[in-house]
């Protein structure tokens, strides 16, 4: 019966506009509805099937402001057992590095874990690194970007898609997996779960609480800064083609010079 | 801009959360194209089904959410906000489990509540017949007594769900005693001798379907007898104010989705060197529009609360279903307006949310009963 973590983070919700704050570059919280990352749903959903077919027990683990609870009780409602909630404001404007470092050191106050899913990429700051780095950290194996796994008593499969085709990965426990889009399609909550959910334990941790200088973290000691950022410039007319029976023709020589086809 | 509301609990904010997302993803994208192919959304009701969202009101121990009107109203409205059929659809589900929630005994609600509120069977309710509208005690449809069964004969009609719905509170004539001669049965889909006519061909809320149910010697045990013989009209009667509640909180999602929709059409819209939304003309229209979702809502929310503290609320349910209801068809009238001849066009929704929020004002009570309503609780003040 596997007990598995799995990796969730609250990010700005796609629908809505997202900002950067002017001042330091880090994330402008108020400015979008924050919701809990879709490629999570999916690293949730994965772990409920493997529970669900095998037993076990799925904690999700999560680092990020006091608010990021929402997304966690997210994550409990639809069928995670407890919750690892690490908030502290010193890991304001963390890197991946120093978000690993925390992750792992989260991770390990999860007694006896067999399996870390995460998402692959997280929809704001895409660098796509932690899982990889996290699996370093813990010295165990990583099957990162699968669109299926299998678990078989401490084996497991991963396929990984990738644009040259499909690299079939084998691991034994413990090891940690990034999950991509095609995994499987999220469940919803259901009321009952979102009422579940208030009775779960949801353990709250300081960067101290972990071990962790207080100092090794946040924006001030970060390994990477951003140093400007632009909104993507808006969309531009484009080019239009009237149709005077050679339009086929036309719209061919364009996607020929942009060097689509 | 989306509704801000005040919820009570964090329960209740994550169900509305919960709400949005399957409106947004499930229910919206939809409702366009199941309306004009006038089909029913029965897949998207079963969703709301395993999601828990068709017991809301109703206590736990059979299913339900437990949850105040309060609440349940204002997922109703999101709901409704995305898709006036499914809205309406919900509410009617919900009416349709009244009767057994308040007259069945303890026996009836075990045996039909869990499967009616927290699985994904769909409910409809029949009082009305062709010629027992507004003066619903005129109804002739007969149950006679022959052994342990009603034998069932007649029709009835304007039946939301008709033909699709799983089962039917109906009303019926048990003896020739007037508004005390009716009796509520709660009639198997399945029943030998229960038919659905061909659906009305109706302007809006084309997406759900509404028939008359014919009733040829259809036997149903005498075990679905809600309440006792007799008492029919008093339960319809009872659960009025609830129902009109509902539909002024879809009329609110419907009316804010017209101004959700001419808002952003204004802004993106330039005449003259700058958005239409600029032009004082539009600004005051699109505000009393938006003085006019708010205001109703904030009056549906004063009935509902009302009645979660079992305080008398038939008065405020009639004005909130009369304020909201005529306030939509204004709304959505307006917003077609402010699209232009875009607005006009099927290709944008506004059109179709003014058909839709005509028959609101009709339906659950026309808004002149509703004026009845309000006028005699004056006289009698």
């Amino acid at each position: 019966m596997p007990n598995i973590v799995v990796l969730v983070k609250q990010v700005p919700d796609t629908y809505s506009e997202r900002k950067l704050a002017e001042s330091d570059h880090t994330l402008d919280r108020d400015s979008a509805d924050a919701v809990l990352d879709e490629i999570n749903e999916r690293a949730v959903e994965e772990a409920l099937l493997l529970k669900e077919a095998q037993g076990g027990e799925v904690t999700v683990v999560s680092v990020g402001p006091d608010r990021a609870t929402d997304a966690i009780r997210k994550a409990l409602s639809m069928g995670a057992d407890k919750a690892v909630h690490v908030s502290d404001e010193a890991l304001r404007g963390s890197d991946v590095l120093q978000t690993a470092k925390v992750l792992a050191a989260a991770v390990g106050k999860v007694e006896g874990y067999d399996l870390v899913i995460a998402g692959n990429e997280a929809s704001d700051g895409q660098a796509g690194a932690v899982p990889a780095i996290l699996a370093e950290l813990l010295g165990v194996p990583q099957l990162t970007h699968a669109r299926k796994v299998e678990l078989d008593g401490t084996t497991l499969k991963v396929e990984r898609e990738s644009e040259e085709g499909i690299t079939r990965l084998e691991a034994s426990l413990p090891a940690v997996v990034s999950v991509g889009e095609k995994i499987n399609e999220p469940r919803y909550p259901s009321f009952k779960g979102i009422m579940a959910a208030k009775k779960k334990p949801v353990e709250t941790l300081t960067v101290a609480d972990l071990g962790i200088d207080a100092g090794e973290v946040g924006l001030g000691n970060a390994w990477t800064s951003v140093l400007e950022a632009a909104p993507k410039p808006p969309r531009t007319a484009g080019q239009r083609v009237t149709d005077e029976g050679d339009g086929g023709s036309k719209v061919a020589e364009y996607l020929v010079a942009q060097k689509l086809i | 801009m989306p509704a801000e509301r005040l919820l009570p609990t964090t329960e209740a904010e994550d169900l509305l959360a919960l709400t949005r997302e399957i409106a947004r993803a499930e229910l919206a994208p939809l409702a366009a194209e199941y309306e004009e192919a006038e089909r029913f959304p029965r897949e998207q009701f079963r969703l709301l089904g395993r999601s828990g969202l068709l017991g809301l009101p109703y206590p736990e121990k059979w299913g339900g959410g437990e949850l105040p009107y309060e609440v349940y109203l204002q997922v109703l409205e999101e709901i409704a906000c995305a898709w006036m059929s499914v809205g309406v659809g919900l509410s009617v589900h919900t009416m349709s489990c009244y009767a057994l929630i308040e007259y069945g005994t303890e026996e009836q609600r075990e045996r039909w509540l869990p499967e009616m509120l927290g699985g994904d069977l769909l409910g409809a309710y029949a009082l009305s017949e062709s010629h027992a509208g507004s003066d619903a005690a005129a109804l002739s449809t007969r149950a006679a007594r022959d052994g342990d069964d009603f034998v069932v004969n007649g029709a009835k009609a304007w039946i939301t769900h008709g033909g699709q719905a799983d089962f039917y509170t109906t009303m019926v004539r048990t003896s020739d005693d007037g508004g005390r001669g009716i009796s509520c049965l709660l009639v198997d889909a399945k029943t030998p001798g229960l038919s659905a006519a061909p659906p009305e061909r109706k302007m809006g809320l084309t997406g759900s379907t509404t028939t008359q149910m014919i009733f040829e010697d259809a036997r149903v045990p005498a075990d679905r007898l809600l309440g006792a013989e007799g008492e029919g009209l008093k339960i319809a009667l009872s659960s009025l104010a609830s129902g009109r509640l509902g539909i002024a909180a879809c009329a609110v999602g419907l009316a804010q989705a017209a101004l959700d929709e001419a808002v952003a059409y204004a802004s993106g819209r330039i005449q003259f060197g700058k958005s239409i939304i600029e032009f004082q003309g539009l600004e005051f229209m699109l505000a009393d529009m938006a003085a006019a979702v708010e205001s109703s809502r904030a009056t549906y929310l004063e009935a509902a609360r009302r009645r979660d503290r079992g305080l008398p609320f038939s008065r405020q349910a009639s004005i909130a279903k009369l304020v909201a209801t005529d306030a939509a068809m204004k709304v959505t009238t307006d917003a077609v307006q402010v699209l232009g001849g875009a607005g006009y066009t099927r290709d944008f929704p506004v059109e179709r949310y003014m058909r839709e929020a005509k028959v609101p004002q009709i339906f659950e009570g026309t808004n002149q009963i509703q004026r009845m309503v309000i006028a005699r609780e004056l006289r009698r003040s």
